[in-house]
């Protein structure tokens, strides 16, 4: 680990951009500061270019058929999502969790316990948004928990720990039947109606999901350059140092965790709502990893790179059976993950960016020094 | 900043492009054709059942010469992993974006009903099964435009009861894996065999994909007479593998899916005591008929890949695609006005079925034959199942008037009962 590199990295919450100051550190790694700040901070990650792309996702559904609105626009969101907490916790926390979706199908079997389903022995049949309110906040303790038990570890071993838990969240559910009902889980979870707008409707779902898909990004962005996510970018490249300046590591880690796990449950209870049901299947080992391959696939250098990833995954999910033969078809997802995984480290973003350099420099003839890419020194992480 | 802009706009412009020449090669692609689709299994622990699937509806298609109603017709075929979610996504698909008019799946019971839920937000389309068999799917809140012409688990296991009392099989212990399926196997099973004295003694129900039997034998009675085992595939190779090791010897029942090739080429020192085996299932392999020889010859000629002798998957999804085509004959491709003279036409299928007669009763579910076998030695030593009764028209609710049976509730962990 390069050392020299350790004290800039605390401060390196900045992105690069123009407008942007760095933050100064302050011992104190406190999340609020005073109001005019606060809002400043709030809104200065808003640019142009977000404009650009708020206007096509809103005006998307007026254009796509039902089937694009809600199979591909809102279960990519929803996925982006889930995705996006594994991005923070991973590419700004050095923490690669596989536990995100097992959080996720949590907070939707909670929503399922506490709500209404189809099993009314077990559901408690509360109204949806009380049991919104708790599944959302005993999937974040259940994250902060799982945080506990793994910050201890590191790179892989914190992999395998969370991949434990997730496995045995999945055979719990699929074994007890007094809680979870077991093989067959929970069905007729339907979207709530609220002022007579039905959120079982694609285009209102839609609307809801991205809602709390961009609410969740400009959160994550926000995140990153308050006082706790620079604490935690640098505890990810050097946690001695960090120690030693007075930063309490554990706390920020599970503080972490607890944050991921409530934007995760947030896309836990989207897709349950997606889904209309929730079984054991839904949080499997299968399902654990396709949420690391829509983080990866997207890149872990920015938010951004999850909701790209998911709508790359969810595309091939549903697409590549139309491209070769019936039985092979997997074979075309697989390709495309280990292509770009191959020639892009850095998933679809590290692409982007090279093309971006590339199309900056040819029509002016001149070579113009491209951006500096955000979090540029990746060796000292501890990259699992 | 501004080169930014361009770089973005020109990336934009880029990608519209693109997504322009991949729509408009879309529709060149759309021809004047009937388009059905069609849902199997294939990834997941089901890709073998539902590759079958698929040589079964291919077959039916290949014998009405690639038409139906005067028109070409051509499958969409998408694929689950035997996931409910999986299920609905890819039925979504082919009816919202592939614009099917007829939709044809899923394979297993929970699929089932999760796109019979799903039929009911597209009244436009019909839904025909492919071979899921969970009894809920027709029997609970059924879909007016969802179409079952096979028989389900529970009619599958209609006689099996009365067969084993007939044994001298009074009283026994169940084995079964814990989820839908067995479920319905096990009240086919135990309808008639408790009302008529049979007593179970307890039910061991274990996780789909156990591996080790070890305290479930512990727990199996001395005073029994013979074993109900209702596991699939590897589960019941291993089942019968470690109770051969344990010592056990007590004759086995077995479900519909239980007794296959695998268990029949066990080739454990008690092989012989497989004989007298007894099953229950909507086909069997040996059945004497010149219709089910004329299907076994059909797809053994066709499918050079496929197994030996076309699974119950095959003969599930030929004969469900065969009555959806054989509708479409009947109302010369007219699909206009909701589908309402197709959906009559449908309702009226009654045709000679490689394993008996294929019709359907009012909630749209099959009413068929269920064929009881036993396995046998045949003349070069290998084992197979012994067709020993048939038992015809089989109704959803068990051959009881329907009031008993909504008394009895469908099939779960803990229905029927009859421990004393």
């Amino acid at each position: 680990m390069n050392s020299s590199q350790a004290a800039a990295a605390a401060a390196r919450g900045n992105r690069g951009s123009a407008t942007v100051q760095p933050l100064p550190v302050r011992p104190v790694p406190e999340r609020q500061g005073d109001p005019p700040r606060w809002l400043a901070a709030l809104f200065r990650p808003i640019g142009w270019r977000h404009a650009i792309v708020a206007a096509c996702v809103l005006a998307y559904p007026f254009f796509a058929t039902p089937f694009f609105t809600f199979q591909i626009g809102a279960q990519s969101l929803a996925l982006g999502l889930i995705a996006l907490s594994l991005t923070f916790l991973g590419g700004y926390g050095g923490m690669v969790s596989l536990a995100q979706m097992t959080v996720a199908g949590f907070a939707a079997y909670l929503l399922a316990i506490f709500g209404t389903s189809s099993n009314a022995a077990i559901s408690l049949g509360w109204p949806w948004w009380l049991a919104l309110v708790f599944a959302l906040t005993l999937a974040t303790v259940f994250a902060a928990a799982i945080g506990w038990l793994s910050v201890r570890t590191e790179g892989i071993y914190t992999i395998m720990i969370t991949l434990a838990v997730g496995v045995a969240f999945f055979y719990l559910a699929q074994q007890n039947y007094t809680l979870f009902n077991g093989f067959q889980g929970f069905s007729k979870l339907a979207a709530p109606t609220v002022f007579g707008v039905d959120f079982g409707q694609p285009m209102a779902f839609y609307f809801l999901v991205l809602a709390c898909a961009a609410a969740g990004y400009f959160f994550v962005k926000h995140l990153i350059h308050s006082p706790f996510g620079v604490a935690l970018q640098g505890i990810r490249d050097n946690p001695r140092r960090m120690a030693s300046l007075g930063f309490n590591v554990t706390a920020h880690r599970v503080g972490a965790y607890a944050v991921t796990g409530f934007l995760a449950a947030v896309g836990g209870v989207l897709m349950v709502w997606y889904n209309g049901r929730i079984s054991p299947g839904t949080v499997g080992t299968g399902a654990m990893i396709n949420i690391l391959i829509i983080a990866v696939l997207g890149g872990m250098r920015h938010p951004i790179g999850a909701f790209i990833g998911a709508v790359v995954f969810v595309l091939l999910q549903n697409f590549a059976i139309d491209l070769v033969d019936r039985e092979r078809f997997n074979l075309v997802i697989g390709g495309v993950f280990l292509a770009i995984v191959l020639f892009s480290p850095d998933g679809l973003l590290g692409l982007w960016q090279k093309l971006r350099a590339r199309l900056s420099r040819l029509p002016s003839n001149k070579v113009t020094q491209p951006r500096p890419r955000p979090h540029s020194s990746t060796k000292s992480r501890s990259e699992t | 900043m501004s080169k930014y802009g361009k770089v973005f706009a020109r990336s934009l412009i880029g990608a519209a492009a693109t997504f322009a020449v991949v729509a408009m090669v879309g529709q060149a692609q759309a021809q004047e054709t009937l388009k059905i689709g069609l849902l199997a299994s294939l990834e997941g622990p089901f890709a073998a059942p539902g590759q079958d699937g698929m040589r079964g509806a291919d077959l039916a298609l290949k014998q009405h010469n690639g038409m139906a109603g005067g028109k070409k017709i051509e499958f969409i075929k998408v694929s689950s992993d035997a996931t409910p979610d999986k299920a609905v996504n890819s039925t979504r698909k082919a009816v919202e974006q592939d614009k099917v008019q007829i939709m044809i799946g899923p394979l297993s019971g929970d699929e089932g009903i999760a796109v019979k839920n799903y039929a009911k937000t597209q009244p436009n389309v019909t839904f025909i099964n492919g071979s899921s068999g969970a009894q809920a799917a027709t029997l609970t809140d059924p879909a007016p435009n969802f179409y079952r012409f096979n028989t389900e688990g529970a009619q599958w296991m209609v006689g099996l009861g009365e067969h084993a009392l007939g044994k001298g099989y009074k009283k026994v212990y169940l084995i079964a894996e814990d989820y839908g399926f067995p479920y319905s196997q096990v009240q086919g099973f135990m309808a008639s065999y408790c009302a008529k004295g049979g007593k179970v003694l307890d039910k061991a129900w274990v996780p789909l994909g156990t591996k080790d039997y070890a305290s479930v034998i512990a727990k199996i009675p001395k005073d029994i007479d013979a074993l109900v085992v209702v596991l699939g595939g590897s589960d019941a190779v291993n089942f019968l593998t470690q109770y051969e090791q344990a010592g056990g010897d007590k004759p086995m029942v077995g479900g519909s899916i239980t007794v296959d090739q695998t268990v029949l080429n066990f080739k454990g020192k008690r092989r012989e005591s497989l004989l007298g085996t007894a099953s229950a299932g909507p086909m069997a392999d040996s059945i004497d008929t010149a219709e089910w020889k004329k299907f076994v010859a059909d797809y053994k000629a066709n499918f050079k890949d496929g197994f030996p002798s076309p699974s119950l998957f095959a003969y599930l999804y030929y004969i469900n695609t065969k009555a959806a085509l054989d509708a479409l004959d009947a109302v010369k491709g007219d699909l206009s006005g909701g589908q309402k003279a197709y959906r009559d036409a449908l309702q009226k299928t009654n045709f000679k079925g490689p394993a008996g007669d294929v019709k359907i009763d009012g909630n749209r579910n099959g009413v068929g034959t269920t064929y009881i076998t036993e396995v046998a030695k045949a003349a070069d030593g290998s084992f197979y199942n012994k067709v020993v009764k048939s038992v015809p028209n089989i109704s959803q609710t068990l051959g009881l008037p329907e009031a008993e049976f909504k008394k009895m509730g469908l099939g779960t962990r803990d229905v029927p009962d009859c421990r004393k």
